[in-house]
């Protein structure tokens, strides 16, 4: 399978991507590590006539230390975040969840901006990304703008991204000593995407919950946040298994998963809240 | 568009079409067709060749995005006529039946030995493998040549092979 034909333009500075974005219009696409874009552009289910490849641009694969959270470049590969040791030191879950994509050839590849910027809700780091109430940072012809995470994903393979957006950092907050964190990916083969993935950011109060955060891969048009188990939980005994469960009830509540050959809507409806128990006990525990 | 890249130690310049994908440009334009094309969806991990050291799969990876980089293929892995540690392994445990897999099973467990100069066990190799199919061998004897190879590429004595040996 080879790709429909295009011109092919490389991108030295985030200033040059832009700028070809907004000459080329909506016949241009980004071109990162590829493995989301190329695999659709083989199938002839993406025709760009040009592609801009931003994989060169200095700068942005570093993660960096800015004292209450970390900014990651969004040329970042996955494989480096999942060792990334300030990642792991200061937001283990997105380490975590980076070393559970695919396989380590494509984490060789893929970068975070690329899989954020894709708004495949079947990934799993936007959802991890969710549940961090993450920030993303965007270049436009206009200069820079700062997106929240819970405005960021607006539907399938759709982003808050403009046609002339170049997404170029991800910001995280620290999770500081009072919080635990999972996050649960249930598939049949270690290469297989999710059936559903939950990712849970719990504040640890006193044996209490103080609030958690719960974000779910693969079940609706977006990642989505799962703010019935979130109210739930807020407040509730930490110790107190039944109320962690009947929290965990709440987990399909307004989502809208897919039925395909790995899993009908009802299933992952029902996996979703044994994943949502087993992140928060995981989380808790953690 | 014109790339230069150095394959296998060599340095090639050649005009390609920017459609053209790696593995393509590896097989008909070098004629080094060592380099199998599997599943062509990203999947099955036949394609795998070494980047600048890392494991990729070729065919979801264009020429251009090679433009400049340092290229590695089995072709590459023996040298003055010796076998390479990871293919005498293979040989020595039986690790290929039909051998479609071998080429990119061992790129791939070059890159993952490399990446663990601690070492590795069998879970190790496993997970790091999680990306190459095999059709043939139910991977056991894949596992035990490229745990064999990572001793001696770390510079340890080979691992025995197992008692019993599993067929
Ligand atoms: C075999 C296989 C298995 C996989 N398994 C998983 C898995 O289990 N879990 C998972 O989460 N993912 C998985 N993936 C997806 C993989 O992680 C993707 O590579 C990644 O999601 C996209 O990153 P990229 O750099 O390759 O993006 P590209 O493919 O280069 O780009 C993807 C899209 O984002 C746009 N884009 C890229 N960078 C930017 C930017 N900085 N600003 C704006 N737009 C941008 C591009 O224009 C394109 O539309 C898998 C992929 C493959 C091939
Ligand atoms: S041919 Fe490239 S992964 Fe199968
Ligand atoms: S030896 Fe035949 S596919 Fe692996």
């Amino acid at each position: 399978m080879i790709p429909a034909a295009f011109d092919y333009e490389r991108a030295d500075s985030v200033e040059a991507a832009v700028q070809l974005l907004s000459q080329h219009g909506d016949e241009a696409k980004l071109l990162a590590g590829g493995h989301s874009l190329l695999p659709l552009m083989k199938l002839r289910l993406a025709r760009p006539s040009v592609l801009v490849d931003i994989d060169r641009i200095d700068g942005l694969s570093s993660v960096r230390d800015t004292g209450d959270a970390l900014e990651i470049g969004a040329l970042a590969r996955i494989g480096d975040l999942a060792e990334d040791a300030t990642l792991k030191e200061h937001c283990g879950i997105l380490a975590y969840a980076c070393g559970q994509v695919g396989d380590p050839q494509v984490r060789h590849r893929a970068t975070l901006g690329g899989s954020v910027s894709h708004g495949d809700p079947a990934s799993d780091p936007p959802s991890v990304l969710l549940a961090l109430d993450a920030t993303f940072v965007a270049r436009g012809p206009g200069g820079e703008r700062t997106v929240a995470a819970s405005d960021f994903f607006t539907g399938l393979f759709e982003t808050a991204l403009a046609p002339d957006e170049m997404l170029t950092a991800v910001r995280v907050p620290k999770l500081g000593a009072g919080s635990g964190w999972s996050y649960q990916k249930f598939h049949r083969r270690q290469i297989d995407w999710a059936l559903v993935g939950v990712a849970a950011v719990v504040q640890r109060d006193d044996g209490h919950i103080g609030s958690a955060r719960i974000g779910l891969t693969n079940m609706g048009l977006t990642p989505l946040r799962a703010p019935g188990v979130e109210q739930a939980l807020a407040g509730a005994d930490a110790s107190d298994a039944a109320a962690l469960a009947s929290a965990a009830e709440h987990a399909p509540e307004g989502t809208s998963p897919p039925s395909d050959t790995n899993g009908s809507a009802e299933y992952r409806r029902e996996l979703s809240k044994v994943l949502v128990r087993r992140a928060v006990q995981e989380a808790l525990a953690s | 568009m014109r790339i230069s890249l150095t394959v296998n130690g060599t340095a090639h310049q050649d005009d390609v079409e920017p459609r053209q994908l790696l593995v393509y440009y590896l097989r008909e334009t070098l004629g080094l067709t060592g380099t199998n094309v599997g599943c062509d969806t990203s999947t099955c991990g036949a394609c795998t060749v070494l980047v600048d050291g890392r494991s990729v799969k070729s065919c979801t990876m264009l020429a251009v995005q090679a433009d400049g980089r340092d290229v590695a293929t089995i072709e590459g892995m023996a040298k003055n006529g010796e076998l390479h540690a990871l293919q005498q392994a293979f040989h020595e445990h039986h690790g290929l039946q039909c051998g479609y897999c071998t080429p990119g099973m061992i790129m791939a467990a070059d890159s993952l030995i490399r990446e663990h100069p601690e070492g590795l066990d069998e879970q190790g190799v496993r997970m790091g493998l999680e990306g190459n199919l095999c059709r043939c061998t139910g991977y056991q004897n894949i596992v035990t040549a490229v745990l064999a190879a990572a001793e001696a590429m770390n510079g340890r004595a080979p691992a025995a092979a197992p008692a019993g040996g599993e067929a």
